[in-house]
């Protein structure tokens, strides 16, 4: 969250608002940069001087059907507003992000993915249809059947503004999760709980301590999760008040102070010891002995405290991740881990997931695994921490890895030609002429790595 | 290095006009603001791809806003602002001109105020940019020579000084230059020898300028003006500076 940009913001309601916007943007000489919720890391929904489309306010719930579980919805619909409507009877959205805020037009433009990506793929592999207005203001609608539907979704809002979508959500019969925690010593024992527990389980996620190092290096907490099944009509557990988030924290501590709490904390030495603690009590607490959890709870982790990226105030905080084949993963991510410690800026948080590949045009998966990272953002060691990303970009590039644009800030246009590939470089400038040949469609993302 | 986005205030001669060719010499696209048209057309035309001519009277504060929104529109953003415009008549050992000492407050500091005003208000909010003010050696000490010019400069080093305090946790660079004895338009009533040219302290301004510190251009003036500054009033009266 370093990324800012001066602009001008309009929040259309309806589809021919949208239309207009465009018309807006080319009477005045402006470009348009497309905007959910803001939910990205870096500076894929914002651009100098240009008009900023934000789709929030289109937000009406169109269709649901609880027969069929698919729902139709306006695009500045949520992730939050998906489970409100689906959960009471039964559904639950098929790929959510770590936080509940995400609209969907941003969740499709980025193609986002969950903890069970391993298994359930990217957001986009759910939908069954979705409308778009081009830069030109004709509009369409495409399904899974044409191609342009895997060019769409997934360009980062550079092809044009997704408006509607059909989703077929996911039956469940319990809003709780079977949970089960294991405590890691290292990185053979993270590779070697995510290849055995991948088969069965529905969701896998892992935290790791990025600053132990020599035989701990790898130490962390995986989290499987697997569906319930739970008898009875309506279950207790669907209902929304089961699954809202706690108002507080340890210690009947209102979340809305957590920030604050968290602030003195949030520098090297304080941070190397939350994790040391954290994998500390891993070690016991609970470890190997499955609990419920709501799924909102397990979800949506980033929730739990209200603002939490103050506590990086005031320099903020760059999100980082890379995606690398299983066969590298180990090696990369440990490399990753050494060259941030060697410089002595360590993420502050390390979250290893599962992937799948998938055929979205600007796709961030691989058959491997994804390493996220947060790290402290200072404008005294600004060029460093862009000069270790760098580094680590070269080790995921040469492994054959891959980037996610909804959590990119550093990227150059010579990581991004050689992760995409020349032939998708070509196919998305091709679709780019074909639907936004006067090129309005814009971001700091793209201007940054050269896709605009 | 990537290319940038500039406003070059006062850039129709002296270091101004070495800062925009140098710029634009190295990619940058930079807007050249200044109030001479003949000769913001003759420096846009040395690089026409980089260059956007803005014509604009600093002592015309109140105009400031609209063309500082036009010229980021144009320049698509903005990365860098830099304050060069300054005055400094020749005034005698005698004299009070209200007149002159009213140009200089207007053009070296409520003409700085207003534009870095403008880009401190964007910068604080897109939580990047460099602003860059030129001040001057005059400004460490109320000489009897120049007392307005001297003023103007310590008050505009004051105000670059306040802005970096506020703007710098944010990520936003603010760097006073402080150039020494320099041979241009506003210099030449001095006959002073051994001045540094304006395409050498550009040189050595664009290699500092986004250090976010009151620079020096020479090592030596850093020494020189240490002294000065710590000599006492009643020996400084003294020595006719």
């Amino acid at each position: 969250m370093v990324s800012g940009a001066d602009a001008f913001v309009f929040e259309p309601r309806t589809e021919a608002d949208v239309i207009r916007v465009f018309q807006v943007a080319r009477e005045s000489g402006r470009k348009v940069a497309l905007r959910g919720n803001g939910r990205s890391y870096g500076d894929a929904n914002i651009a100098e001087e240009a008009i900023v489309l934000d789709i929030c306010r289109m937000n009406r719930i169109l269709e649901w059907n609880p027969e069929t579980g698919v729902l139709h919805a306006e695009a500045g619909v949520t992730i939050e507003q998906l489970w409100r409507t689906s959960l009471g009877d039964g559904w639950w959205p098929p790929v959510v992000s770590g936080t509940m805020f995400p609209t969907l037009a941003g969740a499709l433009a980025m193609n986002i993915h969950g903890k069970n990506a391993f298994h359930a793929g990217t957001i986009g592999e759910h939908v069954t249809a979705v409308r778009a207005v081009l830069p030109s203001g004709s509009v369409l609608t495409l399904t899974p059947a044409d191609d342009a539907f895997y060019e769409l979704i997934s360009s980062a809002g550079l092809l044009a503004a997704i408006t509607e979508v059909k989703i077929q959500m996911r039956a469940v019969a319990s809003g709780d999760l079977r949970v089960l925690p294991l405590s890691i010593a290292n990185w053979d024992e993270q590779f070697a709980a995510f290849e055995s527990l991948a088969d069965g389980a529905d969701y896998l996620v892992s935290w790791i301590d990025a600053f132990a190092s020599g035989r701990s290096a790898g130490r962390g907490l995986v989290h499987a999760a697997w569906y319930q099944e739970e008898s009875g009509a309506r279950p207790h557990s669907l209902r929304e008040d089961h699954q809202d988030l706690p108002d507080t924290l340890m210690f009947g501590l209102p979340k809305s102070m957590m920030s604050n709490f968290l602030r003195p904390f949030n520098r090297r030495g304080g941070m190397r010891l939350i994790n040391a603690a954290k994998f500390r009590a891993s070690r016991t607490l609970g470890n190997g002995r499955p609990h419920p959890d709501s799924l909102v709870g397990f979800s949506f982790l980033l929730d739990y405290v209200p603002n939490w990226r103050n506590a990086y105030q005031p320099g903020g905080f760059i999100q980082y991740q890379s995606f690398v084949p299983k066969e590298h993963a180990r090696r990369v991510f440990a490399e990753q881990f050494r060259l941030a410690q060697e410089v002595k800026q360590e993420p502050f948080l390390a979250v290893m997931k599962r992937h799948r590949p998938d055929r979205f045009l600007f796709s961030h998966a691989v058959d491997g695994y994804s390493l996220a990272l947060d790290f402290k953002h200072t404008a005294k060691r600004h060029d460093d921490l862009w000069r270790l990303c760098h580094r680590m970009n070269d080790l995921v590039l040469a492994a054959g890895g891959r980037f996610y644009f909804a959590k990119d800030s550093t990227l150059r246009p010579s990581d991004v030609t050689q992760y995409l590939g020349e032939e998708t470089i070509a196919r998305f400038r091709a679709r780019k002429a074909e639907w936004d040949p006067e090129g309005m469609l814009t971001s700091g993302l793209a201007q940054r790595v050269g896709l605009v | 290095m990537k290319s940038r986005k500039v406003i070059v205030v006062g850039a129709s001669s002296g270091m101004g006009r070495e800062l925009v060719r140098q710029l634009a010499a190295r990619g940058d696209r930079v807007a050249a603001v200044a109030r001479r048209e003949d000769k913001l057309a003759e420096l846009a035309a040395e690089h026409p791809q980089q260059i956007l001519p803005f014509p604009h009277d600093v002592t015309q504060p109140e105009s400031v806003p609209e063309l500082f929104a036009e010229i980021c529109r144009q320049l698509g953003g903005l990365d860098v602002i830099i304050y060069a415009a300054g005055v400094m008549p020749e005034v005698g050992a005698t004299e009070y001109s209200f007149e002159k000492d009213r140009s200089m407050i207007e053009v070296n500091l409520t003409g700085a105020v207003a534009w870095l005003n403008a880009a401190a208000d964007r910068f604080q909010n897109v939580g990047h940019g460099t602003i860059v003010g030129i001040g001057s050696v005059a400004g460490e000490r109320g000489r009897q020579g120049q007392p307005m010019y001297n003023t103007t400069k310590a008050a505009l080093k004051t105000y670059l000084e306040a802005l970096r305090n506020r703007l710098s946790k944010r990520g936003i660079r603010v760097t006073t230059i402080k150039p020494g004895p320099t041979a241009t338009e506003m210099t030449a009533h001095l006959k002073q020898t051994g001045m540094m040219g304006a395409e050498d302290a550009a040189e050595r301004i664009l290699r500092v300028m986004d250090s976010g510190k009151e620079k020096f251009l020479k090592p030596s003036h850093a020494i020189i003006f240490a002294i000065i500054r710590n000599i006492p009033t009643g020996v400084f009266r003294r020595l006719k500076l």
